[in-house]
């Protein structure tokens, strides 16, 4: 990677590691959406605080708890160095650990709403014709909720791509491992390499319009709120 | 039809709680023909369906023959989709990312993988035919009328192969005009599609065209339970439906065309009544009329010099006064009184007449009388 220059690294890690992110939340977050929307437990105000937390929780305690919980000494952090012989901390797979955390809320709450503004109703018509729980899901509510679906894809991804804090926490500065383009940037202030610092700045300036844009045309609304 | 076999019976024993309202029926009704749910809104009518097709869980038990879908004793409940019943929703429920052809094919692919597609009773042909839907296939749901709509909702509940039809207020979304158009399909249905029918339904018009028998709701009790014909005629339905005007159903033959005169004669046991000329009904078809009760004058003695042409013979079989209003409400039996054999289904009729006419005709049980027909409704 080193061969493509000193900017396209960073950005290639970005790029990988808003693919796996969003990969994983699509795996995770879509159950999660369909049981908020659709359950009557009384747990559903936990769950939906919890997945919002994210929102409002600075990068830094994240960081910090996920820093505590992925490490070498904790249950999860050494399962992990047990099966790979590496720590998850300042790895590309903590990385990805930690911005399927930071990340959550867009994916759940776009999803959970285009659920919502379903309603029953679809659902009904295909058990009444015979269709299974799961052959609904995937031969009505995806098709129905696609609208939703690029929502929360495009929105988990420009997130992932725009983290900072909880990256340094978790991942640190590692050439070619952990320094995405946020980190990339912030060291080249630090350095004062304001030509380098400027060229990747207002690339991220410009993909985070066009993702917006291309959001609020797909949708009247953006579907991420608080609680 | 095979109407030979005796049918099977549907046992519902449900007990459901919304809020304020609760829904409490105990009924078995019988797999065949049209069973017409009645109420006004509000009396549970479409709970009852909901529950019957597994969308709500309710308490007690429902069972098809042998088969039990709900028994919250047993903690037995069978999902909606396993069910094997049509369910028609009062907004036709079309998928909008599926044209009518995909609509129509979603319950078809579904009901070959549960069935086998050899098992097939409703083939897409038939459906197709029957439901005028050829020209529709390309359409969107969007693109499509109320009562087109309806139509192919129709069909394509048929081809899941239900084994119960299930049909909630299907012309209740449909302005007048639409109503009239849907109406003959359903009574396609009804003929050419040998299926039990539960029919949810605030309309009498409906009710008196298309079902066999009603099962009256009223809060969520059940109020009655019989033969459309027996329910028409008893006298507190018209308190339970709020709308439904007393008035009596009358089987009746076909017996001549008077093509002079431009009327259709129809015999009622062995009287005649004539109406105008329906061309299309043949000597011999069976038709069933409507007559309201405000449309039936009653006389002592055979009347004369009358325009009235339609006079029925018969006698009173139960006279009903209600001394809060100015009027009386009398049923009459078609026949003589004193015939030697009493008919094991009688005809009857429903006069309402002001309480001081019924006292001037010393009007009594059993009291022979002529019922004066203004004027009839045909259901064919």
């Amino acid at each position: 990677m080193a061969v493509l220059g000193s900017s396209l690294g960073p950005i290639w890690i970005t790029v990988a590691l808003a693919c796996a992110t969003t990969l994983t939340l699509l795996v995770i977050g879509t159950p999660l959406a369909w049981w908020l929307a659709t359950t009557k437990s009384r747990f559903r105000p936990v769950l939906e605080a919890l997945t919002a937390l994210p929102l409002v929780l600075p990068p830094t305690v994240l960081g910090f708890y996920m820093l505590v919980l992925l490490g070498p000494a904790s249950t999860l952090g050494g399962f992990w160095v047990t099966l790979t012989g590496e720590a998850l901390t300042f790895s590309f797979e903590g990385l990805v650990v930690a911005s399927v955390i930071y990340s959550l809320p867009f994916m759940v709450q776009p999803l959970q709403s285009s659920f919502e503004a379903l309603g029953r109703g679809p659902l009904e018509v295909a058990a009444s014709l015979r269709a299974s729980p799961w052959d609904s899901f995937r031969s009505v509510v995806m098709p129905l909720s696609a609208g939703g679906f690029v929502t929360a894809i495009v929105l988990t991804f420009a997130h992932t791509v725009g983290e900072f804090g909880v990256v340094l926490m978790v991942g640190g500065n590692i050439p070619g491992e952990t320094r995405v383009v946020s980190i990339a940037i912030y060291e080249y202030v630090e350095t004062l390499r304001y030509g380098e610092a400027h060229r990747l700045s207002i690339g991220l300036l410009v993909f985070s319009f066009v993702v917006l844009l291309l959001v609020y045309r797909n949708n009247r609304r953006l579907s991420v709120r608080v609680g | 039809m095979n109407s030979d076999a005796q049918p099977g019976v549907l046992d519902l024993n449900v007990r459901l709680t919304q809020g304020e309202f609760s829904l409490n029926v105990c009924q078995k009704l019988p797999l065949n023909g049209v069973t017409a749910v009645f109420g006004r809104s509000g009396s549970g009518k479409t709970s009852l369906l909901r529950c019957i097709a597994g969308f709500e869980q309710g308490d007690g038990h429902i069972k098809f023959n042998d088969t039990s879908w709900t028994d919250s004793a047993a903690k037995r409940f069978v999902p909606p989709h396993l069910r094997g019943v049509g369910y028609m929703f009062q907004n036709a429920g079309l998928f909008p990312h599926l044209d009518v052809a995909d609509n129509l094919r979603y319950a078809q692919d579904r009901a070959a993988k549960v069935i086998g597609s050899d098992a097939e009773v409703v083939s897409f042909d038939k459906v197709v035919t029957a439901f005028a839907l050829a020209g529709l296939f390309d359409r969107s749901p969007t693109q499509l009328s109320g009562g087109e709509a309806q139509r192919v909702a129709l069909a394509r509940t048929l081809l899941t192969q239900p084994r119960l039809l299930l049909l909630d207020e299907p012309l209740a979304a449909l302005d007048d005009a639409h109503k009239a158009e849907l109406l003959p399909f359903l009574e396609t249905l009804v003929r050419d599609f040998d299926l039990p029918i539960v029919y949810v339904s605030h309309d009498v018009e409906e009710v008196a065209r298309l079902a066999t028998r009603m099962l009256v709701l009223d809060a969520g009790e059940v109020a009655a339970f019989g033969s459309t014909k027996d329910l028409f005629e008893r006298l507190d339905i018209s308190e339970v439906s709020g709308r439904l005007e007393a008035s009596a159903l009358v089987d009746a033959r076909v017996a001549a065309q008077d093509e002079r005169w431009m009327l259709t004669q129809l015999q009622i046991e062995d009287q005649l009544v004539s109406v105008p000329q329906r061309p299309k009904l043949r000597v011999g078809d069976q038709v069933r009329l409507r007559v309201q009760a405000r449309d039936v004058a009653l006389s002592r003695s055979k009347p004369q010099d009358l325009s009235i042409r339609n006079v029925l013979e018969g006698f009173v079989h139960e006279l009903e006064v209600d001394v809060e209003t100015p009027f009386a409400e009398v049923t009459i039996e078609l026949g003589k009184k004193d015939a030697t054999q009493p008919s094991s289904s009688p005809v009857r009729l429903r006069s309402r007449i002001t309480r001081a006419a019924a006292d001037d005709l010393d009007l009594a049980k059993g009291v022979p009388v002529f019922a004066l027909i203004k004027s009839v409704t045909l259901d064919a």
